[in-house]
C-alpha cells in the first residue's frame, strides 16, 4: 500500500514538470499576444510551433478581431472565458496577420474538417517555411481527399524549395513547374534570387508555367471584355428603345439608370426590418426599379416629350434639363454621399472555372443579367401585342392610327418601357459602380456610343456593338493604359461612323427612311 | 461662479442648474445686439456641393459653417459677427475661378476656405494673387507651390506620401520591393508619383520594379488593372500598391480588390485620398488591413479630438457622419485664422498674413501644429489600417509633428530653390 502510494507520487513528480512546462510555454506565448506588434508576431509563431490544439480558438479569435485584452494589462482573455468589463479587442497589423495565417495553417493541417484542411494547406503554401515539411509529410500520410492531397503536395514542394536539401529542392522545382499558378511562379523566382545554383531548372519551370498562363490570361481578358460589354449593353438597352426605336434624343437616360440604382437602395432599406428577405433584396429590386422608372418615364413622355416630337434640338435640351432636375432632386432627398447596396453573398468573391480561369462572381452575374434583359426586350418587341403596335407605329404612324392603334398611348408605353429597362440596368450597376446622384452621367455617352455604333434601331447591333467595344477596350488597356484605351476606342469609332454612318447593323427599307 | 456655488452647497444643485438655464435663455437673444458695432466679417466657402467631388467637399462646407457658428457663440471676432458666404463651383474647375472672383469682388469676403483637388486650386490661384485675397486650402497635395495668398493646412509629400512608402518597405509594413503606383489622371497623382519614383530609386528600387497606371476621374472598371497588379506581384518579390486614386473611383477599386481576393497580407495597399468619409459608402470587411496615410484619423485619442468630434456630432445631428483629415485641417486652419485676426486686430490680408506666421493650435491630431513662413503647417504623419467598422486603427505614427517640405528635394528642378 505504502509502496503503491510512493510509486504514484514518484510518477506524479516525474509527470508534473512536463505538463507544467507545456502549460507554461502555452501561457507565456499567450501573454505575448497582448504585447506590441513584434511580440504578437513572435507569440503567434510560438503558438503555431507548439502544436497545442488549445491555440486554435485563440488564434482564430485574434484573426477575426474577437480576442479581448484585459484592461488591467494581465494578458488576453481566452475565448472560453467570460469577457471582463472594459476589455478591448486586440489589434493586429499585417505582419501579425501573415504570422497568424501560417500558424493557423500548421495547426489545422490535421483538422477533421476537409474545408479547414484545404485552407490550411493553402496557408502553409504561402508561409514558405522549411519547418513545415515534416508536418506536411505526416498530414499527407493520412490524407485521402485528392484535391487536398494535391494542394498539400504543392505546399510540401514549396516548403522543400526553401530547405537546404539540394535534391529535394530540385524535385520541388519540377513539381511547382508542373502547375499553372502565379503563386508557384513567384515562389520559384524568389528561390532563384536566394540560390542561383538552380537557376537553369527554375527558368525552365517558370517558362512552362508562363506557357500555361498565357492561354488562361487570354481567356480572362476576354471575360473582362465581355463583362465591360455587358455593362455597356445594360446601360444602352433602354436607350436602344427610347432613342433607337422612338428617335427621342433622351439625355435623361442616365438619370433613369440612376433612379433604378436608388430604388435598389430604398428596397434594401425597406427590407432591413425583414431579415429573411434581406439576401433577396437585389432580385426584388429589379421589378421595383422597372416599375418606378417606367412610371417616371411615362410621366416625362406625357408631360413634356410628346409636345416636342419632330423637334430633336428642343427635345435634347429639355431632356438634359429634366436629367439635371432629377439629379438634384435625388441629391436633396438622399444626400450627396454615395449609398451602399450590399452585394449578396452569392455575388461576392471569385469563381474558378475548369482550366483555372478565375472570374469574379458579380461580373459573371451581370453578364447573365444583361443577356436576360436583352432576351426579355427582344421577346417583348417580337412576341407581345404591345411590341407589334410599337413596331407598327414606328414604321408608319398614320397607317397605324387608321388601323385603330392609339399611337399616343403606344408612345407613352414605349418610352416607359425603355425607361424601365434603364432602371433595371441601374440595379445591376449598383453592384459595380457608386450609387450617387451623378451615377448616370458616366454612362450617357457610352450608351449613345453603343447605340450609334451598333446601328440605330437594331437590338442585335446594340448587343454586338456593346460586346465589341468592351473587348476592344480591354485588349487595348494593358498596352495603352485605361485613359488612352478609351481615347483610342473613341477615335476608332469616329472613323467608323465616317465610313458607315448607319452603324454596324443598318436598317434597310422603309423603316430606315421613316 | 455657478460651479462654485454648486460645490459649496450640494443641495442647491438644482437651483444652480435652473439659474444656468435661465442665464442661457437670456444670453440667447442678447448675443445679437452685442454685435451691433461694425459690419459682419465675411468668410467665403468655395467647395463643390454637386458633381463628382461633392462626396468629399460637402463635409468641408459643413465644417466651415460649424466653425462660424462656434466663433459667433464665443462672441464673434473683434466684436463683430462672422458670416459665411457659400457658393457652389460644382466640381467644374474653371467655375472655381469665377466663383472665387465673385467672392472677393462682389461679396467682398475677408477670407476664403475652399478647394479640394489641385486642379481647382491651380484654377483659383491667379485670382487670389491678382486681388490679394486669402485662401485656406485644407487637403494634402503634391507640393511644388507656395503662394503668399494661400495657407496650406494639409500635408506636403514629405508629410504623407514618403513616410507611407517608407512604412511599406519596413519590416512592419511587409518589406515591399515592388511598388504599383495607381492614380487618377491629373496633376496631384502625377506629381506625387514623380516624387515617389525619385524617392524609390534613391532607395535602390529599379524602374522595372515600379508599375504606374492612371485612370480617368470616376473610373469604375478596375478588373484589368487589378489583375495586372496581381501579375506584377507574381515576380518573386513582395509587392505593394500606392494609391493616389481620388474621389468616388475608390469604391469600385476596393470592391474589385475584395472580389479578386487580394488580401492585405499578400499585397498591402496604402491610399492617400481615402478617409473615413470615403469608406462610409463601402463594406469594409474584405479590406481589413489595407492602409491609408494621413495626419489625422477619427480614431486618434486626444482631448482636442474628443472636443472636435463632440462639436461635429452636435452640429451635424447625425451619429453616422464621421470626421476626417481634411475636416481637421479646415478646423485647425479656421482656428489659426481667428487667432491671427485677433492678434492683427483687423481682417486686412497683409497684417493677417504676418500674424499667421508662428500661430499654434492644439490640433485634434493630438499635436500642436505651427504655421511656418513657408505657409505650411508642421504635422505628424500617421498610418492607419482599415477596420471592419470603417474606422482606422493607427499602426504607426511619427513621434513629433514634422515641418513641410513643399519643394520636394526629389524633384531635380528644385535643387537651387530656397527652402523654409
Amino acid at each position: 500500500m505504502g509502496n503503491l502510494i510512493r510509486a504514484v507520487l514518484v510518477l506524479l513528480a516525474l509527470a508534473l514538470p512536463a505538463a507544467a512546462q507545456g502549460q507554461d510555454a502555452f501561457d507565456a506565448a499567450l501573454a505575448g499576444l497582448a504585447g506590441n506588434f513584434n511580440q504578437q508576431a513572435e507569440a503567434v509563431e510560438r503558438l503555431g510551433a507548439l502544436g497545442d490544439p488549445r491555440a486554435v480558438p485563440v488564434l482564430r479569435a485574434l484573426a477575426d478581431g474577437r480576442l479581448l485584452k484585459r484592461p488591467d494589462g494581465g494578458g488576453v482573455v481566452q475565448p472560453s472565458e467570460p469577457a471582463p468589463p472594459g476589455a478591448e479587442p486586440v489589434r493586429v497589423n499585417n505582419r501579425v496577420r501573415v504570422a497568424l495565417r501560417g500558424a493557423l495553417g500548421r495547426l489545422q493541417l490535421v483538422s477533421p474538417d476537409p474545408g479547414e484542411r484545404l485552407a490550411a494547406a493553402e496557408a502553409v503554401f504561402r508561409s514558405r517555411d522549411a519547418a513545415n515539411a515534416p508536418l506536411l509529410e505526416a498530414a499527407l500520410a493520412r490524407e485521402s481527399v485528392p484535391r487536398i492531397r494535391a494542394q498539400m503536395e504543392l505546399s510540401l514542394a514549396a516548403s522543400r524549395l526553401v530547405a537546404d536539401d539540394g535534391e529535394a529542392k530540385r524535385a520541388a522545382v519540377f513539381a511547382l513547374g508542373a502547375t499553372a499558378s502565379t503563386d508557384a511562379r513567384a515562389l520559384l523566382l524568389e528561390a532563384r534570387a536566394a540560390d542561383p545554383g538552380l537557376s537553369a531548372e527554375i527558368e525552365a519551370a517558370v517558362a512552362a508555367i508562363d506557357r500555361r498562363l498565357a492561354l488562361r490570361r487570354a481567356a480572362e481578358t476576354l471575360f473582362q471584355g465581355l463583362s465591360l460589354g455587358s455593362v455597356l449593353l445594360l446601360a444602352a438597352l433602354g436607350l436602344a428603345v427610347t432613342f433607337g426605336v422612338m428617335g427621342v434624343i433622351n439625355m435623361a437616360h442616365g438619370e433613369m439608370v440612376m433612379l433604378g440604382a436608388y430604388t435598389a437602395v430604398v428596397v434594401q432599406e425597406a427590407l432591413r426590418g425583414v431579415p429573411a428577405l434581406l439576401p433577396w433584396s437585389l432580385p426584388l429590386s429589379v421589378p421595383a426599379a422597372f416599375l418606378v422608372t417606367a412610371l417616371v418615364g411615362a410621366a416625362i413622355e406625357r408631360g413634356l416629350i410628346r409636345h416636342l416630337y419632330g423637334r430633336p434640338l428642343e427635345t435634347l435640351l429639355m431632356t438634359f434639363g429634366v436629367g439635371m432636375i432629377l439629379q438634384q432632386a435625388v441629391r436633396t432627398l438622399f444626400g450627396a454621399q454615395n449609398r451602399d447596396v450590399t452585394s449578396p453573398a452569392w455575388m461576392q468573391g471569385t469563381l474558378t472555372l475548369p482550366g483555372g480561369v478565375a472570374v469574379t462572381q458579380n461580373r459573371l452575374w451581370i453578364i447573365v443579367f444583361g443577356l436576360a434583359v436583352l432576351l426579355a426586350v427582344v421577346a417583348a418587341i417580337r412576341l407581345t401585342r404591345f411590341g407589334l403596335e410599337m413596331r407598327a407605329v414606328v414604321q408608319n404612324r398614320r397607317i397605324a392610327a387608321t388601323m385603330g392603334i392609339r399611337t399616343g398611348r403606344v408612345d407613352a408605353l414605349t418610352f416607359a418601357f425603355g425607361s424601365g429597362v434603364a432602371g433595371m440596368a441601374g440595379v445591376a450597376l449598383s453592384q459595380i459602380d457608386n450609387v450617387s446622384p451623378n451615377l448616370g452621367t458616366g454612362y450617357i455617352i457610352d450608351s449613345f456610343m453603343v447605340v450609334v455604333f451598333g446601328g440605330v434601331g437594331s437590338l442585335a447591333g446594340t448587343l454586338v456593338g456593346a460586346m465589341t467595344l468592351g473587348v476592344v477596350n480591354k485588349v487595348l488597356e494593358p498596352w495603352a493604359g485605361a485613359v488612352l484605351a478609351k481615347v483610342a476606342v473613341l477615335v476608332a469609332l469616329m472613323l467608323f461612323i465616317q465610313r458607315r454612318p448607319r452603324g454596324l447593323f443598318a436598317l434597310r427599307g422603309r423603316a430606315a427612311d421613316a | 461662479m455657478t460651479t462654485n456655488a454648486a460645490a459649496h452647497h450640494p443641495m442647491t444643485r438644482r437651483a444652480a442648474l435652473a439659474a444656468g438655464l435661465g442665464a442661457a435663455a437670456l444670453a440667447g437673444p442678447s448675443i445679437r445686439p452685442s454685435f451691433a458695432q461694425g459690419a459682419p466679417i465675411k468668410v467665403g466657402v468655395l467647395h463643390s456641393l454637386s458633381g463628382t467631388m461633392a462626396i468629399s467637399e460637402t463635409a468641408l462646407r459643413d465644417t466651415v459653417l460649424m466653425m462660424v457658428e462656434w466663433i459667433n457663440a464665443r462672441g464673434g471676432l473683434l466684436g463683430r459677427r462672422v458670416e459665411a458666404v457659400v457658393v457652389d463651383p460644382a466640381s467644374n474647375w474653371p467655375l472655381f475661378a469665377e466663383k472665387a472672383r465673385e467672392l472677393l469682388q462682389v461679396a467682398k469676403v475677408d477670407v476664403v476656405f475652399g478647394c479640394w483637388t489641385s486642379v481647382s486650386r491651380k484654377s483659383v490661384l491667379p485670382v487670389f494673387e491678382e486681388l490679394n485675397g486669402l485662401l485656406f486650402y485644407p487637403v494634402q497635395y503634391e507640393g511644388e507651390e507656395q503662394s503668399r495668398n494661400v495657407f496650406y493646412t494639409g500635408a506636403a509629400p514629405n508629410q504623407q506620401a514618403i513616410p507611407a512608402v517608407e512604412y511599406l518597405m519596413s519590416a512592419d509594413g511587409g518589406e515591399a520591393k515592388r511598388i504599383a503606383l495607381l492614380g487618377t489622371d491629373y496633376v496631384y497623382p502625377r506629381t506625387t508619383n514623380r516624387i515617389l519614383r525619385a524617392f524609390l530609386s534613391s532607395k535602390g528600387i529599379a524602374d522595372a520594379d515600379i508599375m504606374e497606371e492612371y485612370t480617368p476621374f470616376g473610373h469604375s472598371d478596375w478588373q484589368g488593372i487589378v489583375s495586372r497588379v496581381k501579375r506584377f506581384a507574381g515576380e518573386g518579390k513582395k509587392a505593394a500598391i500606392v494609391s493616389t486614386i481620388n474621389g468616388d473611383a475608390n469604391v469600385p477599386f476596393y470592391r474589385e480588390l475584395g472580389n479578386q481576393g487580394i488580401k492585405a497580407e499578400d499585397i498591402p495597399s496604402v491610399a492617400f485620398s481615402v478617409g473615413e468619409e470615403e469608406l462610409a459608402g463601402i463594406d469594409t470587411k474584405p479590406l481589413v488591413g489595407h492602409l491609408a496615410a494621413w495626419n489625422y484619423f477619427m480614431s486618434v485619442q486626444s482631448p482636442a479630438n474628443d472636443e472636435f468630434k463632440k462639436m461635429w456630432s452636435a452640429y451635424i445631428k447625425n451619429p453616422r457622419r464621421v470626421t476626417n483629415d481634411p475636416m481637421e485641417a479646415t478646423y485647425t486652419g479656421f482656428r489659426m485664422w481667428t487667432q491671427a485676426v485677433a492678434k492683427a486686430g483687423t481682417t486686412a490680408v497683409d497684417p493677417v498674413r504676418e500674424a499667421m506666421y508662428g500661430q499654434k493650435v492644439d490640433a485634434p491630431c493630438g499635436y500642436a501644429e505651427e504655421m511656418h513662413r513657408n505657409h505650411h503647417l508642421s504635422k505628424p504623419v500617421m498610418i492607419g489600417e482599415v477596420q471592419a467598422d470603417g474606422q482606422f486603427n493607427i499602426v504607426w505614427k511619427t513621434p513629433a509633428a514634422i515641418p513641410a517640405e513643399n519643394w520636394s528635394p526629389f524633384i531635380p528642378e528644385n535643387a537651387n530653390r530656397r527652402r523654409g
